[in-house]
This record gives C-alpha cells, sequence and structure tokens, in this order.
C-alpha cells in the first residue's frame, strides 16, 4: 500500500459473532450455527492477528496507533483473554500511543467481573456496553436475553475494577417503549456513573425478523415524531447529569469522548480488520469480504481480504467532510458552507454560529440529514 | 382476360364495401383471408393484420386510421369484379371518420364475434350504414370457437336488422371458412357504384394519411368524373389548388395509375406536407371546371377532450414541441398550444377526439419520440355565461372565470350501452351517479338490453368505462355520440398547498360532488407529499370558500443515528441519490413536491372524487 497512516489514526477489530442474532440487527455478524467450516470461533482470534500482520507489512512507515476499537457482533464472546492477546499483537506489531484509547464493545451478560479485571490488565481502556434498554419489555421486543439488573450491575462493575471509561448504547424509539420506560433506562444507566453515552432511534431494517413483523402488520413501527420527542428526553436527562452532545447520537463528560470515533468524523485514518470492516487512509477507503469462511480463506493465503475499495474525488472528499463534520459538536468552519445556504439555516434556526463555526441546533440535530443536503447542494 | 385496370373499370363490376365490428371480433383476420383469396397477398408474403400499419394498431387490435384495398376477384359467375375493402377505424372517438369511410361504400359486412354478439360500438356504426344507405350482409365469424353460439347470436343479427336468421353468414376467419361465400355475397348484393363519368370531377376524402417520402397520401372514392395524373385538383372546402403528383390504387401495396374513375377507390399525391391540406369528408375537384356544389356531410374535426402534456423533465420542451408537430402532420384532428402550469412547467394543452384519441396520441409522444410525459387529468369544454352576458370558453380549468357565473353549458352525449339484462340495475345505478338521463331501454333478445342515456361528457371523461366494465364483468359494451350542450351546477375546485394554488390540480365538477372531490383530492396529497421544515396546509376550495382541509406535519427528524467508519461510504451514495431525487422535485411556492406525487395525483385510474 503506497499509503501510510498519519497520526492520530485508529484500528477498528471486528469480532463478526453473537451469542443469538437479535431481531432488529442487520450487522454482519453469525451466531456459530450460521458459520461453515473455516470460520469458527474458536480459530477466529488467530486469523484475526494474521490480518494485523498482513496489515503491519501493508503499512511500514504506520506511526504507533493511537486508539483500538473491538467491536462486533459482541467481541466479547471470543474471550477477555483472547482480545487481551490480539490486542498485544497490536503493541508488537505497530506500537500503541501513550494514552492510547483502547475499546471493546460488550454485551452485559458476555463478561463478568474477572473479564473486565483481565481485560483492564491487557490494556483496555474503554469498555462500551450494548444496554439498550432496562424496560423488560422493550428488551423481548428486542430479543435481548440479559436482565436490566445485569445491565446495571456490569456498568458499576467495570467502573468499581477501575475503568475510567465506560460507556452504555441504549436504543429509544422500540415498539411498545413508552417515554417514561426511556427516561428511566437513561437515568439509572447514568447514575451507576458512566462518563459516555450513545443512544440510537431504532430502525427497522428490511430483512431483519422485526422488519418482517412490522411489514406483517404485528408490531407498529415506530413514529418519527414519537423518536423526535424521546431523543429530546435523552438530551434533557443527559445534560442534567452532565454529559453534553459531542456527535449527533452520542453524549460524554468532558473527556469521556471516544476518540476513535472521533476519527472516523473528523476523516481520520484507520485499517479496518476483519470480514466485512471497513478501512480508510486519506481518500482511499475500502472494505474486507463479508463472510468469515471467505474472509479466513483470504487470510489463510496470505492476501488482504479486501472486498472493494474506492478512490474519493476531491467533491466526495468535501460531500464527506461535511457530511461528517456536521454530526460533530465541535462543528464546521462557517467557511466551508456556502454562505446563502449558512444564513438561512441560522435563520430557520437549525445553525448556530459561533465565531467562525457553525454547529447543529437541538432542532437542527433532528434534521441534521437534511442541514447536509442543503449545505452539500 | 386480364382484371380490369384502373380508370377503365366499368362501374358495374365494382363493389366498395367495408367491415363493421368491434375490436377483437375478427376484421383484420378476414381482411386478411380476404387478401389471400382474392391472391393480391400470396401466403408467403402474408402477415398477421396485414392492413394495420402502426404497431399501436396492431399491439391493441384496432384500426386507427383507414385503409382502402383494391381485390380484382374472379366470380363464381365467370366475371371479374374488383372489390374495394374499405377498412374503418373502430373506435367512438373516430365515429366521423367512420362515417366518410362509410360514405365511400355502398355495402357493409357486419361482423360479429359468434361467442359474444354485438357490441355497442358495432350497432353504432350499423346504424351509421343504415343511414347511408348501405346494403347490410350479416356474418358471424369465430364459429369454429367451442365457446360459439351461432345460433342465438344469428337470432339477435337477424332482430336488429330486420332479416331471417338464416341469411346470416357463418365465417371463420381464423381457418378461411365461409370467406369463399362471403366474397359471392358481397359481388352478388352490394349494389354497384352509380355516378356520372362525364361530369366534373368529386371524389369524397375518406382518409389522408402523412408519409415521410412522399407526404400527404390522400384516399379517396371518386363519385362523378375522373382524376388523372398531372392533373390540377382543387380541395373545395379549403379551396387550395394542388398539382397532382400520382395518382392510384392499393393492391396491396400502392400501384401508380394513370386515372381513377367514377366508383373507383384510389389514393393522391399531390407533396403535401400536412393532413390539414387534405381533410377527411372534404371533396376533392378539379381546378378548372370544377364541380360547383361539394358532396355533403363535411365536418370540421372538433376536439372534445382536453389534457395538458408536460415534459416530465423540462428541458425537454422542445423535443416535445416539435413531436407535435410531426404527429399533427397525420392528425387532422389533434390541436395544441403551448400553455404554462406553476407545478409543471411549460407544456402543451392538446385537444383530442376522445380519451382513446388522448391515449393514442401521448403513447406514439412516448414510444415513438421517446419522452416521459405528464398529462393532467382530462377535461372538456365548458362554455361560461357571466352576468355581465359575456361568453367564456373553458378548456382548462385553470381559465374558469372567478367573477359572477351566470350559467355554465357543458357538453352532453348521446349513450348506448348493450349489456346482459343482469346488468340493468348496476348500470341503472352508475349512469344515475353520473348524472344520467334514460332515455330509453331495449331488449336485444332475451337476456340483452340497449340502454340509451344523456350523460355529460365529463362524467364519462372519468372513468366511466372502466367503472361500467369493471361492474359488469366486462361485459357492457359503451358507444356515445356528442349531442350538444346542457347547462349545470357547475364549479372549479382549487387545490391549494400552503396557501398557493396548484393550477394542474384544479378541475371543475358539479357543486354536488365538489365536496368529496375536495376530500378526497387533499388526503391523496397528503399521503404524497413528504414532510417538509414547515407545516403544509392542503386545501381544496370554491373559490375563497375551503371545503376540506389537510395539514402535513412540519418533519421533525431526518438523521440517521448511526454514521460510524462502515456506514460512510454507503450514507455518502445515499445522500447523492437523495440530491437527485431532489432535482426531480417541483417547487409550489415553498413546498417541494415530487414529479411522483403529480403523476399518482393526476391519473385517472384511480382518480378522486368518484364512488
Amino acid at each position: 500500500m503506497d499509503r501510510q497512516p498519519r497520526s492520530p489514526w485508529g484500528l477498528y477489530l471486528h469480532v463478526p459473532y453473537c451469542a443469538t442474532r437479535c431481531g432488529y440487527c442487520d450487522f454482519n455478524t453469525y451466531t456459530a450455527d450460521e458459520l461453515g467450516p473455516g470460520a469458527s470461533r474458536a480459530g477466529y482470534a488467530d486469523t484475526l492477528v494474521e490480518e494485523i500482520r498482513l496489515a503491519r507489512r501493508a503499512l511500514p512507515d504506520a506511526p504507533a496507533v493511537s486508539t483500538v476499537f473491538f467491536g462486533g457482533g459482541t467481541p466479547t464472546l471470543i474471550g477477555a483473554d483472547a482480545l487481551v492477546r490480539i490486542l498485544s499483537v497490536v503493541r508488537t506489531e505497530f506500537g500503541l500511543e501513550p494514552g492510547a484509547e483502547v475499546t471493546t464493545e460488550a454485551n452485559p451478560d458476555s463478561l463478568d467481573r474477572s473479564g473486565l479485571e483481565r481485560l483492564l490488565a491487557g490494556g483496555f481502556t474503554r469498555v462500551s456496553f450494548g444496554v439498550q434498554s432496562l424496560a423488560p419489555g422493550v428488551l423481548r421486543v428486542l430479543d435481548r436475553t440479559h436482565t436490566p439488573g445485569r445491565s446495571l450491575e456490569v456498568l458499576r462493575d467495570a467502573r468499581e475494577v477501575g475503568f475510567a471509561h465506560v460507556s452504555a448504547d441504549l436504543i429509544y424509539g422500540t415498539p411498545g417503549e413508552t417515554d417514561s420506560d426511556l427516561a428511566e433506562s437513561v437515568e439509572r444507566v447514568l447514575e451507576s456513573g458512566i462518563d459516555h453515552l450513545s443512544a440510537y432511534a431504532l430502525i427497522v431494517e428490511p430483512g431483519t425478523r422485526l422488519g418482517r413483523q412490522v411489514a406483517r402488520g404485528e408490531v407498529v413501527s415506530p413514529d418519527d415524531d414519537i423518536a423526535a420527542d424521546r431523543y429530546g428526553i435523552v438530551d434533557a436527562i443527559a445534560q442534567v447529569a452532565g454529559l453534553d452532545w459531542y456527535e449527533v447520537s452520542n453524549w460524554a463528560r468532558p473527556g469521556g469522548e471516544c476518540r476513535h470515533n472521533l476519527g472516523y468524523w473528523r476523516g481520520l485514518d484507520w485499517w479496518g480488520a476483519g470480514p466485512g470492516a471497513h478501512g480508510h487512509l486519506s481518500g482511499l477507503r475500502w472494505w474486507n469480504v463479508k463472510h468469515p469462511a471467505a474472509y479466513a480463506a483470504a487470510i489463510h493465503g496470505a492476501e488482504l481480504p479486501v472486498a472493494e475499495y474506492e478512490e474519493l474525488g476531491s467533491q466526495e472528499r468535501r460531500v464527506e467532510h461535511l457530511m461528517l463534520g456536521m454530526r460533530l459538536r465541535e462543528g464546521l468552519p462557517v467557511a466551508d458552507i456556502p454562505a446563502r445556504e449558512a444564513d438561512a439555516l441560522c435563520a430557520e434556526g437549525l445553525l448556530e454560529l459561533e465565531e467562525s463555526l457553525v454547529r447543529l441546533t437541538p432542532r437542527g440535530r433532528l434534521l441534521a440529514d437534511l442541514v447536509v443536503r442543503r449545505i452539500t447542494d | 382476360m386480364p382484371a380490369p385496370a384502373p380508370g377503365r373499370t366499368d362501374p358495374s363490376v365494382i363493389r366498395n364495401f367495408c367491415i363493421i365490428a368491434h375490436i377483437d371480433h375478427g376484421k383484420s383476420t378476414l381482411a386478411d383471408r380476404m387478401l389471400q383469396i382474392t391472391g393480391v397477398v400470396d401466403d408467403r408474403q402474408m402477415r398477421a393484420q396485414y392492413l394495420d400499419r402502426m404497431d399501436i394498431e396492431r399491439e391493441r387490435g384496432i384500426t386507427i386510421k383507414s385503409q382502402a384495398v383494391r381485390l380484382p376477384y374472379r366470380a363464381q359467375d365467370g366475371r371479374d369484379y374488383v372489390l374495394n375493402l374499405i377498412d374503418t377505424p373502430g373506435h367512438v372517438d373516430f365515429t366521423y371518420e367512420v362515417s366518410r369511410s362509410l360514405a365511400a361504400c355502398e355495402g357493409a359486412v357486419l361482423l360479429v364475434d359468434a361467442a359474444q354478439g354485438i357490441e355497442a360500438q358495432t350497432l353504432a356504426n350499423l346504424y351509421l350504414a343504415l343511414e347511408n344507405d348501405l346494403q347490410i350482409i350479416p356474418v358471424l365469424n369465430k364459429i369454429d370457437l367451442p365457446a360459439a353460439q351461432p345460433d342465438k347470436y344469428a337470432a339477435e343479427l337477424a332482430h336488429i336488422i330486420g332479416c331471417a336468421p338464416e341469411d346470416v353468414l357463418r365465417v371463420s376467419a381464423k381457418t378461411g371458412d365461409g370467406v369463399g361465400e362471403l366474397l359471392e355475397e358481397v359481388v352478388r348484393t352490394v349494389p354497384s357504384p352509380v355516378g356520372n363519368p362525364d361530369a366534373p370531377l368529386r371524389a369524397l376524402i375518406f382518409d389522408s394519411v402523412y408519409d415521410t417520402y412522399r407526404g400527404v397520401v390522400t384516399y379517396v372514392r371518386v363519385i362523378d368524373g375522373h382524376v388523372s395524373t398531372r392533373e390540377r385538383i382543387a380541395m373545395m372546402s379549403t379551396k387550395a389548388v394542388h398539382d397532382l403528383l400520382e395518382v392510384g390504387i392499393i393492391s396491396p401495396e400502392p400501384m401508380a395509375a394513370e386515372a381513377i374513375g367514377v366508383g373507383e377507390v384510389g389514393y393522391l399525391i399531390t407533396g403535401v406536407k400536412d393532413v390539414r391540406q387534405s381533410r377527411v369528408g372534404d371533396t376533392v375537384t378539379s381546378a378548372s371546371k370544377g364541380a360547383t356544389e361539394a358532396l355533403g356531410g363535411y365536418r370540421d374535426p372538433k376536439p372534445m377532450v382536453f389534457s395538458g402534456l408536460y415534459p416530465l423533465d423540462g428541458s425537454d420542451y422542445p423535443d416535445l414541441r416539435e413531436a407535435l408537430d410531426k404527429l399533427k402532420l397525420n392528425d387532422a384532428a389533434l390541436v395544441f398550444e403551448p400553455e404554462s402550469s406553476v407545478a409543471l412547467g411549460f407544456g402543451f394543452r392538446c385537444g383530442f377526439l376522445g380519451l382513446l384519441h388522448l391515449e393514442i396520441v401521448r403513447e406514439r409522444l412516448e414510444r415513438e419520440f421517446g419522452l416521459d410525459l405528464i398529462s393532467t387529468a382530462p377535461n372538456v369544454v365548458y362554455h361560461v355565461t357571466m352576468d355581465d352576458g359575456t361568453e367564456i370558453e373553458v378548456t382548462n380549468p385553470s381559465e374558469f372565470p372567478t367573477g359572477k357565473v351566470a350559467e355554465v353549458r357543458e357538453p352532453v352525449v348521446r349513450a348506448t350501452i348493450l349489456a346482459p339484462s343482469d346488468f340493468v340495475g348496476t348500470i341503472m345505478e352508475l349512469c344515475q351517479a353520473r348524472r344520467g338521463a334514460l332515455l330509453g331501454m331495449d331488449y336485444l333478445s332475451q337476456d340483452r338490453v340497449e340502454l340509451r342515456y344523456t350523460l355529460p361528457l365529463a362524467e364519462i371523461v372519468f372513468d366511466f368505462f372502466d367503472q361500467l366494465k369493471s361492474r359488469t364483468k366486462g361485459y357492457a359494451s359503451l358507444d356515445y355520440e356528442p349531442s350538444g350542450e346542457e347547462a349545470a351546477t357547475l364549479v372549479k375546485v382549487d387545490i391549494l398547498l400552503h396557501g398557493d394554488a396548484v393550477d394542474a390540480f384544479s378541475a371543475i365538477v358539479h357543486r354536488d360532488k365538489a365536496y368529496a372531490y375536495g376530500v378526497a383530492m387533499t388526503a391523496k396529497l397528503r399521503e404524497l407529499i413528504p414532510r417538509q421544515q414547515f407545516e403544509v396546509p392542503i386545501q381544496a376550495a370554491i373559490g375563497s370558500r375551503v371545503i376540506a382541509r389537510e395539514t402535513i406535519r412540519a418533519i421533525r427528524k431526518d438523521v440517521l443515528a448511526k454514521c460510524y467508519g462502515g456506514d460512510i461510504t454507503r450514507k455518502r451514495k445515499l445522500l447523492e441519490k437523495q440530491k437527485e431525487g431532489k432535482k426531480r422535485m417541483k417547487m409550489v411556492g415553498r413546498v417541494e413536491v415530487p414529479q411522483e406525487a403529480f403523476i399518482a395525483a393526476l391519473s385517472t385510474g384511480e382518480d378522486a372524487g368518484k364512488k
């Protein structure tokens, strides 16, 4: 590869396994019995390690890694020790920058206190839990197997064993959810002392079990206006608890922002390893083959498992810069936006101007895509 | 003995006849068999529907333009005859053209499907033929079909035309069975033409067709005198004089001839480029010492139904103009003038003979000229008298006057509906709902009824035929002819989007139906128009009085919650797609309306206001 990452840069490591498939999920993830031979969970860590080594060969001049993010799927399903071992390969191959952020996603019931301790000892600095909701009815619709009690327990455990950075993911707008279900979920996860919150409106994807239920009329699809109200609830409670938004769907205490994810929105470089993982190096975007078996076959043949790539032209880079940067609280230089559109959006109350930067207002955050369409015209 | 040559044919051996039939009753197939039996087309050259020239004609199984073919035929009596088969258009929109084709004949083959019986249009054309004193030869076709009921329908035909059931011939155009006997019957019963060979030329134009290479080809039947090449001819209605470049007959390909004389049917070419120079029903005579009296029955084509045609892509406007100009060369009834719509941009208000004519023109524009079009809901012509006595003609609802209206008159038609008697109730219900007045009802046979109504043309234009078909399981047939104007309580309903009237959605409707129209249209638009950044009221109003209202609430959420590393490419592509979509939006004031919303709202198939 003729391009080398520039610091700060990140590594994304995808673990495509889940214990069960949730009814709303359309991610590239597999349960144990969905996979054919050659892609077993047991051998996966070794395969991923191989890609890290191949990446190192492709990036001989790469500086030390600034952020590492294990995502999935459920990364903790391959065990804390395996994650630690993979991280140690990252350390030996690329080196970790001092103060590097190392995150793993986890399910509340796939990680216990001992696992947390081993992750911390192995160099992890941050855990992000897929809590989704604390309302039992909502968890049932979402097919989540954990209990509300278990979620709160694991969040507290993570804090207690010494993780400075703990995040919870919530989903709002699930069929059957009430305003108070959501408010209570937000309040209680924040009471556990975490410093980061992500909240996503449920999207009913066609092809998922929930999508089919909605199509058959068995479940009523969440209404956009309700979702807008619920977003307001999340934002208000987070602010009171001392977490401010830093991206449309992310809130953090000062210093609790996820630096790895900020890299995506700021257009930084990262290598994505694992089936279906995406990477970006100064205007080149690529993604790996999706199926774990095809992925494993490529890796074992000592080939990069790239499925496709695209080279961004100047117009595409500009559009991405506006599309991603607009989502951030830090905003965009007003000079990057057509002046007339900037004035109009401010007058309409969707953008606010602070010195030479524009950022989304609370109403604008809910209409971010509309704003982006207008500023990229 | 050679076949009689054009220009030297004794009228006594000429038989001019046409075939009156409903769509699908086998007219073109019968014509095909006649071409084969008389030997003008050999089996190798034969193709189905030989005489139908346009793709649309073949596909739809209808004839839009007339054709005339000269068939030399040696009859069983040993004499050589000339049979001129004049193929006629087969649709209610073209009644006038049919009447001129009939006027060129002395006989008509009344062809009826032995499995279906006579249809309303066939009956109407039969009455036209009887008015023209044509000798009628009743024929049942498709007797080879298992579902054929020849005895039943022979009795029905006998009842209608007043002959004996055994006089009804039985043929299968498909197999050719009985077609030879039919030709003999034509020779035996159709009178030979009578005219004065020494009088000045008088020839009836029964069709004219534009040909890219040859200009306008005019089809005529010579009544008196004769016409020869290199003669100067005059059109009696327009007084236009043309040099004749070619005279000929069609058998079944065009063949130039020295002349054609009394009773003969053929074509004239003058090099003229526009069919309007050669109008159906007009009389052709010699430029010098021509006839002084034209043949009767000429009428200017009068558009009955209007619709706005707009290019989907505004930049196609010049192409649309060019395409309409070209179509006009071959379609004397098509009229159009530029108009602009706030909602749809620049287009043309076009006048048509009827709905089929509209559909054909639209289809030809799309197919032959590659245009994507939006057409507004068709409307008829209204005459409005104001309180101060001013008269206004309204061909576009947006021109409907706003001042004090004394009277509005709308065109009405005399409609004939034929159907099995089981459906009388449901048909009456439909006609009543469409403001019809029953004129009479007759039983054609024990189980078939003819209903006659006066109906506003506007109601017919409004998917009447679809409704009739669906309520009678497809058994009913409809025919109608213009029957003047009647006053009615009509109002214009405007549709306002965020306070701005959308001209394309204005409609002139009966006062009793205005509310239903308004409610249905506003509800439909609420479904079709996406939510905007602000609240958008949709109102239906008569003048300043709002009769229905819906609201599109302001959009509050338009953001994808997740946008991480793996989502970026997909999201950028989605954004590009959305922006493409936005280009196809039309702005109505500040409201963005997708093109599809206009098309869906204007589609007559499921139009508002009907129940």
